[in-house]
Parts: C-alpha cells; sequence; structure tokens
C-alpha cells in the first residue's frame, strides 16, 4: 500500500496541552500503522468553530478558514484537506461551500486574504479524518491490522452532531449513522445496537456557558450507553469526548447517578487494536481510565 | 456607534423587519421560505428552555417584532446541532440564520449582555483574535469570572475537580498562562480581519442604503 498524503489541519484544542491533545496523539500512531502521512499546515489559525459569531460577522469568519486553505494549497498543494476535529472540519467545509455559492464573498474573502499576501482558489477536498480511513481506505483494510481484537468489549459509538450533520459520513443516515459500530466490529468489539442518543446533542460550547441544561444533556447520553450495556463510549469528536467524559462527577452529584463510563476516541480504539502501546493510544490522557483497554495494550 | 447604526437602520426599514433580516442577517433571505411546521422546535435539544424557538423567530420577523427578536436571549441557545437543518422540509440554513441574527443583535447593540453564551461567545472571538488561536485556558479562566470576581472565585472551586482532572492528564498546561500557542504571522492576520471587518460593515452599510432608494 503506498503512502497517502493528505494536508493536515489539527484544530486549537489538538495542540500540545490543549483538551485533545490526547487525540492528535492516538491519530498519529493510528496513522502510522494505515500508512497516512499527515502534513501539518504551516501556520494554520483558529476556524472560530461554531461560537465566535458573537464578535466575528461572516466575512471575518471566513477569511479564517480561507486563510488556513490558502495556506494548504501553498504549502501542501495537490492534497485533501483533512482534519480531525469535527468542528474545524464542519467550518472549513461550509466556507468552502458558502463561497462557491456567492462569488461576491469569494470576491471579499480574497481582498481580505490579500492583506496576509494569500489566494485561496478552491482547489482540494474537505475531510474528516473518519471519512478518509472509511473511504479511503476501506473496513477490510483496516481490519487487516488488527492484532489485540478489542474482544469482549461492548462499546457504545456515540457519533453525536457535527461529524454527522449537516454533512455526515457519506452514505450514512443522519438519525442512525452506523459507520462508529462498524468500526468497532472491525477491531473485534461488539457495538452496541440501538443506543438510542448515538446523534443527540451534548451542548457542545455551551457546556461552558449553560453547565446545567448541556449537563442534562450528557446525563441522557451516558445513561442510554449503560442501558445499552455499554462499557466504554467512543466518540469521533473532540467536543463530544471532553463533555460526555469530564462533568461525569458534577452530573454524579446533581442527579445521584454513579456514571464513571470512559469516552474514548475512535482512533484510541484503533491504536490499541494495532497493538501499539497505551502511551501511543495516549491512555493517560484518560481523565477516567479505560481500564479494559490499558489491559489490552499491556497485553 | 452601534446605536447609530441601529437608528439608521430604524429609520431605513421601517416596519419591514424582514426585509432588515432579508438585507443584512447572515442567510436571512430564508426566512420568507420558512412554512411555520414546526419540526425545527420539535427537534432543538435546547428548545425547552428558549423563550421562542425557531420557528417563532421567524414568525416574530414576519410580524415585525424587531425589539423582541434582536433582543431575545433565544438564539444564543443554540448548540449549533445541525438536527433543525437536516430535517426542515424546507431546507432553511437554520443554524446559520440563529447566528446571524446573534451577530446582527450584537452589531446593532441589541444583544442581550447578560445571557451567559453571549459571554462566552464574545470572549471566544476576542481569544482567537489575539493569538490567532485559542488558548483554553485563559478562555476558561476569564469565563469563570465573567460574573466577577466573587462568583468566578465560587465557579472555580466548583469546576476546580475538573480542572485537576485535565491538568493531570496534560490536556491543560498552566503553561498557556504566561505564553501560550500564537500563530508567527499575527500581523497579516490582524490586518487580514481587519479589511474583513471593513468589507463587511460596508456592505450592511450599501444594503441599507440599496433598500431605502429601493
Ligand atoms: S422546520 Fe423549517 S419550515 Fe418548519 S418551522 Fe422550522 S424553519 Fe420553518
Ligand atoms: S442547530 Fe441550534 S436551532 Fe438548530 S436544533 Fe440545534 S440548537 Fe436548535
Amino acid at each position: 500500500m503506498a503512502t497517502k498524503e493528505y494536508s493536515f489541519y489539527p484544530g486549537c484544542s489538538s495542540q500540545k496541552g490543549a483538551s485533545s491533545s490526547n487525540y492528535l496523539k492516538s491519530v498519529e500512531s493510528m496513522c502510522d500503522t494505515l500508512d497516512i502521512s499527515l502534513n501539518t499546515i504551516p501556520d494554520w489559525n483558529c476556524c472560530s468553530a461554531s461560537i465566535g459569531y458573537c464578535g466575528g460577522g461572516e466575512l471575518p469568519r471566513l477569511a479564517l478558514s480561507a486563510r488556513n486553505l490558502a495556506l494548504s494549497e501553498k504549502h501542501n498543494p495537490g492534497q485533501d484537506v483533512v482534519a480531525s476535529c469535527a468542528a474545524c472540519w464542519l467550518a472549513t467545509r461550509e466556507t468552502v461551500e458558502r463561497l462557491e455559492d456567492d462569488s461576491g464573498l469569494m470576491a471579499e474573502t480574497n481582498t481580505a486574504l490579500k492583506e496576509a499576501g494569500l489566494e485561496f482558489k478552491n482547489e482540494n477536498k474537505i475531510r474528516h479524518m473518519v471519512e478518509v480511513i472509511i473511504e479511503d481506505v476501506g473496513y477490510e483494510e483496516l481490519g487487516k491490522h488488527v492484532v489485540k481484537p478489542l474482544e469482549d468489549i461492548k462499546i457504545a459509538g456515540y457519533v453525536g452532531c457535527q461529524t454527522n450533520r449537516p454533512f455526515g459520513i457519506e452514505g450514512e443516515s443522519f438519525e442512525n449513522p452506523k459507520y462508529l459500530d462498524k468500526l468497532v466490529e472491525t477491531l473485534g468489539g461488539e457495538p452496541v445496537e440501538d443506543y438510542d442518543k448515538k446523534v443527540s446533542c451534548c451542548g457542545g460550547a455551551l457546556a461552558f456557558s449553560e453547565p446545567e441544561k448541556s449537563q442534562a444533556l450528557i446525563k441522557d447520553i451516558i445513561e442510554s450507553a449503560y442501558d445499552g450495556g455499554a462499557e466504554m463510549i467512543v466518540t469521533p469528536c473532540p467536543v463530544c469526548q471532553m463533555n460526555v467524559e469530564v462533568y461525569q462527577d458534577q452530573i454524579n452529584a446533581k442527579y445521584g447517578t454513579k456514571f464513571k463510563m470512559p469516552v474514548v476516541y475512535y482512533s484510541t480504539l484503533m491504536t490499541v487494536a494495532y497493538g501499539k502501546s497505551a502511551k501511543d493510544a495516549a491512555l493517560e490522557g484518560q481523565v477516567i481510565p479505560a481500564t479494559r483497554l490499558e489491559e489490552i495494550a499491556g497485553k | 456607534m452601534s446605536e447609530d447604526i441601529n437608528v439608521a437602520q430604524v429609520e431605513r426599514y421601517r416596519n419591514n423587519f424582514l426585509k432588515e433580516v432579508t438585507d443584512n442577517v447572515e442567510e436571512g433571505e430564508w426566512v420568507r421560505m420558512c412554512m411555520q411546521c414546526g419540526v425545527c422546535s420539535g427537534s432543538c435539544p435546547l428548545g425547552p428552555y428558549w423563550d421562542h424557538p425557531p420557528q417563532e423567530i421567524f414568525m416574530m420577523i414576519r410580524a415585525n417584532k424587531r425589539d423582541e427578536v434582536l433582543s431575545s436571549t433565544s438564539m444564543w441557545m443554540c448548540t449549533s446541532c445541525y438536527n433543525c437543518i437536516v430535517r426542515c422540509p424546507r431546507e432553511l440554513p437554520i443554524t446559520h440564520i440563529m447566528h446571524g441574527l446573534a451577530h446582527y443583535a450584537t452589531r446593532l447593540g441589541l444583544a442581550p449582555k447578560e445571557q451567559p453564551t453571549y459571554k462566552f461567545s464574545q470572549r471566544f472571538w476576542d481569544n482567537l483574535v489575539k493569538k490567532g488561536r485559542i488558548n483554553e485556558l485563559k478562555l476558561g479562566v476569564n469565563l469563570y469570572f465573567m460574573n466577577g470576581f466573587s462568583e468566578g472565585v465560587k465557579t472555580s472551586l466548583k469546576m476546580a475537580p475538573v480542572g485537576l482532572g485535565m491538568l493531570k492528564t496534560k490536556r491543560m498546561s498552566p503553561m498557556e498562562m504566561v505564553g501560550g500557542h500564537s500563530i508567527k504571522d499575527l500581523k497579516g492576520f490582524h490586518a487580514m480581519l481587519k479589511k474583513a471587518e471593513e468589507l463587511e460593515s460596508a456592505r450592511v452599510d450599501a444594503k441599507g442604503g440599496s433598500a431605502k432608494n429601493a
């Protein structure tokens, strides 16, 4: 298999010392096994996610993503842009869609970019990391690298919002996407059937600003995983991962629940199943330890 | 400044708030396509907390309820989950209209300044503009202290276990408080944003102008 090359947009939460630095580590380990080469976009900036709209109007926000894309075209020509974060992927894809739709906006965006000595030509596709592994690599190949199957682990595939809507993964339904379940199966684990909060919202950025409301949503997501017999939740999104993992103590205190459900990334699962170390999978980054995975990685 | 723009816009769009939204709000031209089926409101995760869920906001725009809409706390509670977008039978880009209304309300100085997500959203933007990348630690601390010092101490203590978990797992670095990540070409970055803001303000003015002449 020839090395696959992509232009990589890691996003702010993946930086060293940031909330999903563990995600980046496991993505790198996973890509190493799959012979995928991620070429980071030099000097990339924040995409403004879906929450910067107060201070940032439409054009300034579009300019943020356009700058990243222009840098990508300049330094990593011809390569699809890949984001591992759902919000980054969405903001960047939306930017392209909006600019393709409106030539006036495209012209204005380029006028703004010129101030930074850049130009956006719209040459490449924007992909999510899971899109890449499913579409460009495929389940069969993904399964071939499994050396430590995740036997007897029941895992709830929490897809969440932004990896699923409005674009989602090609061929998957918005209401019941199956790709995470298929991925769990490919790795030898057991997906939870009928996980009815699979695409529910975790509150996103509102976990910070409206914690009570968003924790009520998170509670249902975890409860539904327990109801399905899950030992662990897997997700493709850094916001989902953080929200569903780190507030469990607060939720327990408020609702009298006894949640202690590890929440991991698909890339964590893959790294472990591919026989790499706990360190490669960044398991030390779990606020709620994924003990079962640590055991397998230590075998 | 924002007060002047607000007065000018009221003047320009007398009793035609729908036109004002169409001309000035991001994706606002879609509002007229709403057929009031209520699917969006029924799908919205925070809908039960909204004074006016999306369907009502759209109805109120058409009913000229300008102040009620622009000073509403409702659209500030949009979690950007895109549930409404994929379900709307008329394919309205509802999420973006909510963001657009929120931004337009801010531009006119009518946004509800005490709404927590309003505060968070503004802080998020200011944080990212500074260095070109989000500094999560500063954003968090800034957020906990948004209601004043003593409230801030309380919130920080309440959130301390969460923060500690993040510190222990190296998913939060105290170093971010002093240095922090930054892009290299900050000069170009800021010049780009300044230009984008200028162009956008000019667009609002021009559209307002053409409406007046229409
Ligand atoms: S779902 Fe669409 S058409 Fe129906 S009320 Fe909401 S915006 Fe209007
Ligand atoms: S995107 Fe916003 S308005 Fe739409 S359903 Fe989600 S929270 Fe409600």
